[in-house]
C-alpha cells in the first residue's frame, strides 16, 4: 500500500500524459503506449529472426533440398523454438497486457520505471540467449532436457527473460489495481481486459515453473550443485513449456472477442459464458503439461489419466465455448445489421477485405479445426504412443501457435500500428491478402508435419534416410510442409515490411481517425437492431460448430482404429 | 463490446443453443475423459510407464550379461540376441546406437527393459509407430507382444547430439 503510494506520488503527474485517440475516442496513457510500442516492435524484431530460421529449417528438412548442415541444423532448431514460441510471443504478450490495463479502463500505466525494468531484462536476455546459440554453445533445443548441457549463460538469458516478463506482469496487475483505486471505469472489467487478466494469471504460474527449473539448472551448469533428476526436469519444464502456451491461448482469444468488436461490432451474447470460460482457463489448464510425460517412464497411468483428461477436458470445454461464442457473437451482429439470408448468409457479408477481420477468423478456423482437434487427441494417455515425438507433434502446435496464436497477433498489428504509431499502414492491398498467405501458408506446413509424422518420421532430426524405411509418401509431405513454410515465411517476410515500413513511412493520421479496414456495413434497406435477445438466432454458428464436432469425433475414434492397429504394447 | 466496460446486469444464466453447446461440448469431454481408463482396462496398447530406478553403470551391467546369455548371432558386429518367450530383455540406448540387436518370436509377449546410459533417447519402432521415452536412470519396462513378422526399425526421436539421426537400431520378428 504505502510502497504504491510512494510510487503513485512519484510518478503519477497531473499535467495529463495523455492523449485523445482519434479514431475510437479513448483516452490513451502516453506511458502505455510507448511501451506497447517497445514490446510490439521488438516482438516482431524476433518474429523476423524466427521466421527466417523456420525457412531455413524446413528446407532442410524437405529431404530434397537438405539445406543445412547438422550441428547448423539442430542449433537453428533451437533458435526458432526460443525465437518464436517465447521471445516474439512473450514480447507481443506484455504489449498486449499494457494496453488491455490502460486504455480500454482509461487508466494510466502503472510505473513507467517498471516497464523499463521488465523491458530491459526481457531483452538482455534474448539477446543473451541468441548470442549464446549462434555461437554454438548452447545446441540443446528449446527444451534444453537434461542430462543435455548448455553454456551457463543460456539458462540465465531465459531466466533473465522469465523475471523480466514477471515484471511486467506486475505492472499489469498493478495497473489494474490503480485503474479500481482511483475509479477510471465504472463496474466490471471488459472482456478484453478480463481475458488478458486470465493470460497474466497463467503466465505468473508459468513463470514460477520457468524459476524453479531453470535456477537449480544454472546452478548445475556453473557446477555450484549437482544435476537435478531429468525426469524431476522434464515434468516442471513443461509447466513452463506447456503453460506458456496456454497463456498464448487466453491472449489470442481475448484479440478474437476484441477484432470480432473492432470489426463487426460483435457483442459477446452473454457475458457471463465468456467470463466463465476464461476462468476455466485459469483453474485447469496448467495440467496439460502432463501431455509431454504420456510415455515417460516414472509416472504412472492414473497420474497421466487423471492430469490429462479431468483438468484439462474441463479447458478442452473453455476452448469450445469460445469456439461458440465467438462467431455467435460475430453472427448476431451481422443478422441485426439486416444480413439473414439463409443459415450462412451473414458469412458473406463479413469484411473479408480488413486483414484483421481476416486473420483473427483464419485464426479462429486454424486453431479450433486443426490445432484444437489434433491437440485434444494426441494429449490423450495412448494414443500418444503412435504420437510422441513424431512430426505430428510440430504439426499440431504450428496449427496453434502460428496458425492461432500469431495470426491473431498479427490480426490485432493491424489495428495497433495506425492507432499507437498513428501511422496509416503503407501498401494497403498487399496488407490486405498477407493473412490468407499466411494462414494458407501454415496450414500446408501443419498438414505436411501430421501426415509425415503419422508415417512415423521424427521431428528434431536432421536427416531420415539412414533409418532407410521412409517411402514416397513421407517425402511428399515433407514436401508439402516445405512448400507451406515458403508461402508462411514469403507471408511473415511481408507482414514484417509492411509494419517496419509502415512506422517508418506511412502517411501520418494525426489528428484524424485511421483510414479504415472496413468494417461490416448494415443491409441497404435494413435497420440495425440488436438480437441479443434471441437464444436461438444463431443458425450458422450451430451448424459451424456441429461440424466441428463432428470432425472432432471422427479424427478422435480413427486415431483409437490407427492404435488398435499395433502391437499390444504395455 | 468487448472493449467496453459491460453493462452493470451482465451476469445471466446461459440460455438457448449457447447453453445446448455447453451441455453438448462437457458431454464429448465426459466421453473424452471415460475413454482412456476404458482403454486402459480393456485396450491392448497402453503406457503403463513400469520403472525401477538404474544407475546406468547397473544397467550396462544387466545389458551386458543379458546379451552374453541369450546372443545368437551378430550383424555389422552388433550382437543379435534372442531372448527367452515371455521372458525379459534389455535394450541400451546410448550416443548414438540401440544395443544389441533383439530377435523376437512371432506372437509372443517380452518385458523389454529400456534406459540409458548417457542423454534422453526416444524410442520410436517402425514403421509400427510405437514410441516411448528412455531416460538415464530409469528402468522402463515395456511388455510388448511381436505381433507381426519381420524386420522393425528403431529410430531415436529424442534429440540427443550430432549422431542423432544414425542412432538407428533394430527388432527382428521371426
Amino acid at each position: 500500500m504505502s510502497l504504491l503510494s510512494r510510487y503513485n506520488a512519484s510518478l503519477s503527474d497531473p499535467a495529463a500524459k495523455s492523449r485523445t485517440c482519434a479514431t475510437t475516442g479513448l483516452n490513451v496513457c502516453l506511458g502505455a503506449e510507448r511501451f506497447i510500442k517497445l514490446n510490439a516492435v521488438s516482438a516482431i524484431v524476433f518474429l523476423l529472426l524466427g521466421g527466417i530460421a523456420a525457412i531455413l529449417l524446413a528446407l532442410t528438412r524437405w529431404q530434397a533440398i537438405h539445406l543445412l548442415p547438422v550441428d547448423w541444423f539442430y542449433r537453428i532448431v533451437t533458435f526458432h523454438g526460443l525465437n518464436m514460441l517465447i521471445f516474439w510471443i512473450l514480447f507481443f504478450e506484455v504489449a498486449i497486457l499494457y494496453f488491455a490495463a490502460t486504455i480500454p479502463i482509461n487508466s494510466r500505466l502503472f510505473s513507467t520505471k517498471v516497464a523499463w525494468v521488465s523491458f530491459a531484462m526481457m531483452l538482455v536476455g534474448a539477446v543473451m540467449v541468441n548470442v549464446i546459440i549462434l555461437r554454438g554453445q548452447a545446441d540443446v533445443m528449446m527444451t534444453s532436457y537434461l542430462p543435455l548441457l548448455a553454456h551457463p549463460v543460456f539458462y540465465l538469458g531465459i531466466i533473465l527473460v522469465a523475471v523480466g516478463t514477471l515484471i511486467g506482469v506486475f505492472n499489469f496487475f498493478a495497473t489494474l489495481y490503480i485503474a479500481r483505486r482511483d475509479n477510471t471505469y465504472e463496474g466490471s472489467l471488459p472482456l478484453v481486459t478480463f481475458g488478458a487478466a486470465a493470460a497474466a494469471i497463467i503466465a505468473v504460474v508459468t513463470l514460477l515453473h520457468g524459476a524453479i527449473v531453470m535456477l537449480p539448472t544454472f546452478s548445475f551448469s556453473m557446477g555450484w550443485t549437482a544435476e537435478p533428476d531429468p525426469m524431476w526436469y522434464r515434468m516442471i519444464w513443461w509447466g513452463l513449456g506447456h503453460m506458456s502456451q496456454q497463456v498464448n491461448v487466453a491472449a489470442m482469444v481475448a484479440v478474437w472477442y476484441l477484432i470480432a468488436y473492432l470489426a463487426t461490432g460483435a457483442k459477446p451474447i452473454n457475458e457471463t459464458v465468456c467470463r466463465a470460460a476464461f476462468v476455466l482457463y485459469v483453474l485447469f489448464i496448467n495440467l496439460a503439461s502432463a501431455h509431454h510425460l504420456l510415455v515417460d517412464p516414472g509416472v504412472g497411468p492414473a497420474w497421466k489419466m487423471w492430469n490429462t483428461s479431468y483438468a484439462m477436458y474441463l479447458a478442452v470445454l473453455a476452448s469450445m465455448i469460445h469456439a461458440f461464442t465467438v462467431p455467435a457473437s460475430v453472427e448476431m451482429a451481422m443478422r441485426g445489421k439486416g444480413h439473414r439470408r439463409g443459415i450462412f448468409g451473414w458469412i458473406l457479408a463479413l469484411p473479408w477485405r480488413n486483414p484483421a477481420f481476416s486473420a483473427a477468423a483464419l485464426s479462429l478456423l486454424i486453431f479450433g479445426f486443426v490445432g484444437g482437434i489434433t491437440g485434444v487427441t494426441l494429449g490423450t494417455v495412448q494414443i500418444n504412443i503412435i504420437a510422441h515425438n513424431t512430426l505430428r507433434i510440430p504439426g499440431h502446435f504450428h496449427a496453434t501457435v502460428v496458425g492461432g496464436t500469431t495470426l491473431a497477433f498479427m490480426g490485432l498489428a493491424y489495428y495497433v500500428i495506425p492507432l499507437l504509431f498513428r501511422r496509416d499502414f503503407i501498401a494497403r492491398g498487399l496488407a490486405r491478402i498477407q493473412p490468407w498467405l499466411f494462414g494458407g501458408g501454415i496450414l500446408l506446413v501443419s498438414i505436411g508435419m501430421s501426415f509425415a509424422g503419422s508415417m512415423g518420421v521424427a521431428r528434431r532430426t536432421w536427416d531420415i534416410e539412414p533409418a532407410g524405411i521412409y517411402g514416397p509418401a513421407a517425402h511428399l509431405f515433407l514436401g508439402v510442409m516445405g512448400i507451406g513454410a515458403i508461402i508462411a515465411v514469403a507471408a511473415l517476410l511481408l507482414f514484417v515490411v509492411l509494419c517496419v515500413g509502415t512506422v517508418l513511412f506511412g502517411v501520418r493520421n494525426n489528428g484524424r481517425a485511421m483510414a479504415d479496414w472496413g468494417a461490416a456495413q448494415t443491409a441497404p434497406g435494413a435497420k440495425e437492431t440488436s438480437l441479443l435477445h434471441d437464444h436461438w438466432g444463431m443458425k450458422g454458428t450451430m451448424a459451424l460448430t456441429s461440424v466441428f464436432l463432428l470432425c472432432f469425433a471422427v479424427y478422435y475414434f480413427a486415431n483409437w482404429k490407427a492404435l488398435a492397429d499395433v502391437w499390444p504394447v504395455r | 463490446m468487448s472493449l467496453h466496460v459491460p453493462e452493470r446486469d451482465w451476469y445471466k444464466a446461459p440460455a438457448g443453443a449457447e447453453k445446448l453447446w455447453i451441455g453438448v461440448a462437457l458431454l464429448w469431454c465426459f466421453v473424452m475423459s471415460l475413454m482412456m481408463p476404458y482403454w486402459h482396462f480393456r485396450g491392448k496398447q497402453n503406457a503403463d510407464s513400469e520403472t525401477y530406478a538404474v544407475e546406468p553403470a547397473a544397467f550396462m551391467e544387466r545389458t551386458e550379461r543379458f546379451v552374453a546369455d541369450n546372443r545368437v548371432g551378430e550383424i555389422d558386429g552388433v550382437p543379435v540376441v534372442e531372448p527367452p518367450p515371455g521372458g525379459e530383455a534389455y535394450l541400451l540406448a546410448r550416443m548414438w546406437s540401440w544395443y544389441p540387436i533383439l530377435k523376437l518370436r512371432q506372437g509372443e509377449t517380452y518385458r523389454i527393459h529400456m534406459s540409458s546410459t548417457d542423454l534422453q533417447h526416444g524410442f520410436s519402432l517402425q514403421p509400427l509407430n510405437i514410441n516411448y521415452q528412455v531416460i538415464p536412470g530409469y528402468d522402463h519396462v515395456i511388455t510388448m507382444t511381436a505381433a507381426t513378422a519381420g524386420e522393425f526399425i528403431i529410430v531415436c526421436n529424442e534429440f540427443c547430439g550430432i549422431g542423432h539421426d544414425r542412432m538407428i537400431g533394430k527388432i527382428i520378428v521371426e
